[in-house]
């Protein structure tokens, strides 16, 4: 197990040490390095200086170092707009993304696994169908639309919902956390469902198409000639095998639940790191762009090492490196 | 595939074009979609104005909703935005981009994956390894995340946001057309064609290409819809078109501002047109596969 | 004494667009307490089935059509869902094919004894273990508590089917139904299953069926046989008599294909040609295309008639007994 880890962390490390160098070249090979560190009211005195203070007249893979070292100590530049360092503002604005991000996985969860589960056992069913026609449209609707019509019919219209901010928060250890009030939770629902639609979707199609295979495996068969009660074959017997590939599939997409925040923060107006993001473009704040992307590759990376780290722990037969069925 | 189902006989396209339109939504689908593909395309032609010609436009016929007639008599069918432009005029050229930069990055990501596919499978080895390698670890990052980090570092322009699409769409098409290359390259046909004494290349273009051909075909109809997709998020998001080229995407981002004042006709006129381009564009792609049946 | 198990005319059928696909027709024969019957026939002849029918364990579209399954005379296929999952585990077991597949690769052994226990007893933490441990142990698996904490991948395959044996036998059911458990293993592991299967069988009284589709297997361990054919049985008897003296030319021609040491340099007989398709039976003898007796009259379907002392046979020209 120890061994597993240390394997997959080495694995994870050499992928980051590939994706700075991607973003640095990417930021100084593609685009000029000078007007990414440089507001956009810098002269020329202004210019001269940050290519002497940045190192630029120095060889390429000298700065990369530089770069790199900098970036070890958790430095990433300072925000132009706010004055403070860049990664100080994104842990600033995190938890309130982390929060709609696992709001919208609880609901993918909750509600796409008992649907998934439903479809494979009866899978003629007009209810079967139905809830595929649903996770074919879900998967193929632009997110940022399904938000629009959500805002639309549920704020413009009918006035139930509101559609900006987080509501009201409550601090927890240094946490702002919305979903411990009626006000936030409130405020949590219609950008949480409407970033979960992707995954619900996904968890559907995958719950349905793993209850098919187990379904007619021997060892189900050998439970139910076993007299095990139809809700213990269910809950624990099926759920278990068909997790195992959901949770993969979720852990992996979890980054592009992060990514796809930005759009949903922007429609709801949700303050995370997205809609700094966005800001941050509209007013060309190089450094906080950069710092952005470093970061998301940063916890991208972290989340993959972690679910395989996970999926190890729910497949025995990992863990154990044993041998494939 | 469902092993039930008996293999597509090698039919011509006649007959596979009847099986297609056999399913009375796939025909839909398809009448949308050429529908849209012939409306933005002859644009300049059904516009009732030029959106891009600032003469044209009146800034006090802004925000007139749907049906209201303008200063000079003329209807807008589908109301004005809020720089009194013809949503319908706008839309149509707004499909027009959309389309465009869904097929030709399309194009281009199948030209290159299948390209690199191709390398792949016939050369084996190393070289293969090393693909597969960069295509893994491509398909480990979501498309958005991509897309997004390539936007923020080339800017705005129908060149890079084609650019960035054929980023994140080239390794599906490299994974499957190697897939299928490896499994074709196994079959008789190749060892025949390998007894004759064919070059390798004429083998590889003039056999496994063309036996490639439907499952290319398919996975291409429903990239291209996602690539119209995420091109619409992006621009949504001020990451993809200049402003002066509004696609489908930016003409909603536009309306969005109005929407919470009840002129639901800006952003929501454009978002069913590109619903309906993707929802046909996807069952397209579904109904391509159950009838040329390629082994994905 | 009154038999363990009477099935009594069983029919099942596949039900599909074009119809019903009849999969097994007029099953019987019974069973006493501690009687081990070997259940013999090619795959495809129904013998799987009949025990998937009697556990009413078939998987849609399947599903009995008629016929009694009587366990103590109590007729099976009237009992409830509930009733019936109580009886499945408890009185009427069942022990599968192959081992890499029948423990769910998931869940620890001990998991899996424990759910099969908690099924149809009521006992705490501490019972449950002593039981399970006793269980292994009572199959021949060296160090049972360190087991519980094994995951199948973790036990080779003879393990896994004796694991698999320690789950069927916990509440001393009345019936075990064996499909084939003996025929993914090594040789050697085969004769071990065996002799345990049978030495637990005898010790308990517990009445047995063992499918294979290998009669040498079924002849060293069953007090009675039966062949199938194309979903009938077409031949039962005892298994001294069966083999040495068939009745139907179709177990005439099972025996004469089976390999033995004494007929090394003898050529195997084969019976010519393959069992028709269920979807494409004659209405007469199944066998009647391949058999060397067939005459005009096996086109209508011939019932199973007496063929010597305890034994009855599907046959108007049977080789030996009454008829003939």
């Amino acid at each position: 197990m120890a061994e597993f880890i240390i394997r997959r962390a080495l694995q994870a490390l050499l992928v980051l040490l590939v994706m700075t160098l991607l973003v640095f070249f990417g930021v100084n090979v593609i685009g000029n390095p000078v007007y990414i560190f440089a507001s956009s009211e810098c002269d020329q005195a202004c210019l001269t200086a940050i290519i002497e203070d940045l190192g630029l007249d120095r060889p390429i893979w000298q700065q990369y170092l530089t770069f790199l070292g900098n970036l070890l100590q958790g430095d990433l530049g300072k925000s132009f707009t706010h004055g403070i360092p860049a990664l100080a503002l994104i842990f600033e604005r995190l938890p309130a993304t982390l929060e709609l991000a696992f709001a919208a996985l609880v609901l993918a969860l909750g509600a796409g696994l008992p649907l998934g589960i439903y479809a494979g056992l009866r899978p003629e069913g007009w209810g079967a169908k139905l809830i595929m026609a649903f996770s074919m449209v879900a998967f193929s609707l632009p997110v940022f639309w399904i938000g629009l019509i959500m805002i639309l019919v549920f704020s413009v219209q009918l006035g139930w919902m509101p559609s900006v901010g987080r509501g009201e928060t409550v601090d927890l250890g240094g946490l702002e956390l919305s979903f411990l009030t009626l006000d936030g939770l409130h405020h949590l629902v219609m950008p949480a469902l409407t970033l979960s639609l992707i995954m619900m979707a996904m968890v559907i199609r995958l719950a349905r198409a793993g209850m098919r295979e187990v379904l007619f495996s021997d060892y189900i068969k050998f439970a139910r000639a076993s007299g095990i009660r139809e809700s213990r074959i269910l809950g624990v017997h099926l759920l278990k095998n068909i997790l195992i590939p959901i949770v993969t599939v979720l852990g992996m997409e979890f980054g592009g639940v992060i990514a796809f925040a930005v759009v949903v923060e922007s429609i709801f107006s949700w303050p995370g790191v997205g809609k700094m993001l966005i800001d941050a473009i509209a007013v060309l704040d190089r450094p906080l762009i950069v710092a952005y992307l470093i970061f998301v590759v940063f916890m991208f990376v972290i989340l993959n090492l972690l679910v395989d780290i996970l999926y190890s722990v729910l497949d025995p037969r990992i863990r154990f490196g044993g041998q494939e069925r | 595939m469902s092993g039930a189902r008996p293999m597509a006989p090698a039919g011509s396209a006649r007959d596979l074009a009847a099986r297609f339109l056999a399913d009375p939504g796939a025909a839909l689908a398809l009448a949308v979609f050429l529908g849209f593909c012939l409306l933005g395309f002859g644009a300049p032609l059904f516009a009732p104005q030029n959106p891009y010609d600032l003469t044209q436009v009146d800034i006090l016929d802004s925000l007139m909703p749907p049906g209201s007639e303008s200063f000079t008599g003329m209807t807008y069918w589908l109301g004005t935005d809020g720089q009194g432009r013809d949503m319908l005029s706008a839309m149509l050229y707004g499909i027009r981009i959309s389309l465009i930069v869904g097929l030709l990055s399309g194009l281009l990501a199948l030209a290159f994956g299948t390209l690199v596919g191709l390398t792949a499978a016939y050369r084996r080895g190393w070289v293969d390894t090393l693909l597969m390698r960069i295509v893994d670890l491509q398909l480990s990052f979501p498309t958005i995340l991509v897309a997004l980090i390539l936007l923020v570092i080339l800017g705005r322009g129908v060149d890079k946001i084609i650019f960035a699409l054929v980023v994140v769409q080239w390794a599906y098409f490299a994974r499957t057309v190697r897939g299928v290359a490896l499994v074709e390259s196994a079959r008789e046909y190749v060892d025949a064609a390998r007894g004759l004494r064919l070059g390798g290349l004429r083998i590889l273009f003039g056999h496994i290409l063309p036996n490639c051909l439907p499952t290319m075909l398919v996975v291409g109809t429903m990239q291209m819809a996602m690539a119209i997709s995420l091109e619409a998020t992006l621009s949504f998001l001020g990451l993809g078109l200049p402003p002066t080229r509004p696609s489908l995407g930016l003409l909603i981002a536009n309306g969005f501002d109005y929407l919470q004042s009840g002129r639901y006709w800006i952003s929501v006129l454009p978002g069913l047109v590109l619903l309906a381009i993707i929802i046909s564009a996807n069952v397209l792609g579904d109904r391509l596969r159950d009838v040329l049946n390629p082994k994905l | 004494m009154a038999p363990v198990l009477d099935l009594k005319a069983l029919n099942t059928g596949f039900f599909t667009a074009a119809g019903e696909i009849p999969a097994l027709r007029d099953v019987s024969f019974s069973l006493g307490r501690g009687e081990i019957l070997g259940l013999v026939g090619e795959s495809g002849s129904g013998k799987s089935l009949t025990g998937f029918s009697i556990t009413r364990l078939i998987a849609a579209p399947g599903r009995v059509t008629g016929g009694e399954v009587l366990l103590h005379g109590q007729d099976l296929l009237r009992l409830g869902p509930e009733a019936m999952r109580r009886v499945r585990g408890a009185k009427v077991a069942m022990i599968f094919q192959d081992p890499m597949m029948t423990l769910n690769p998931v869940l620890r052994i001990g998991t899996q004894i424990r759910d099969a226990l908690l099924a149809h007893e009521r006992l705490g933490r501490a019972e449950v273990r002593a039981r399970a441990i006793a269980a292994l142990d009572q199959v021949g698996i060296p160090s049972p508590e360190a087991r519980l904490k094994a995951y199948p991948h973790q036990l080779s395959g003879g393990m896994r089917q004796r694991v698999a044996i320690a789950i069927a036998l916990l509440h001393a059911p009345d019936l075990v139904i064996a499909d084939e458990p003996t025929t993914a293993l090594d040789v050697t592991i085969q004769g071990q299953i065996l002799a345990l299967v049978q030495r637990l069988c005898r010790e308990r009284g517990t009445a047995l069926i063992w499918i294979s589709h290998d009669l040498s297997v079924v002849a060293g361990l069953a007090d009675r046989i039966a062949v199938m054919y194309a979903g009938r049985i077409v031949e039962i008897g005892a298994v001294d008599d069966l083999l040495d003296d068939p009745a139907h030319p179709y177990t005439q021609g099972l025996i004469a294909s089976v390999p033995t040491p004494g007929r090394r340099q003898a050529r195997l007989a084969q019976i010519p040609g393959r069992m028709p398709a269920l979807t494409d039976l004659p209405p007469g003898c199944a066998f009647a295309p391949r058999c060397p007796r067939a005459q005009a009259a096996c086109e209508a379907m011939p019932a199973m008639t007496p063929a010597g002392e305890g034994r009855m046979a599907r046959c108007l020209y049977p080789l030996t007994g009454g008829a003939a």
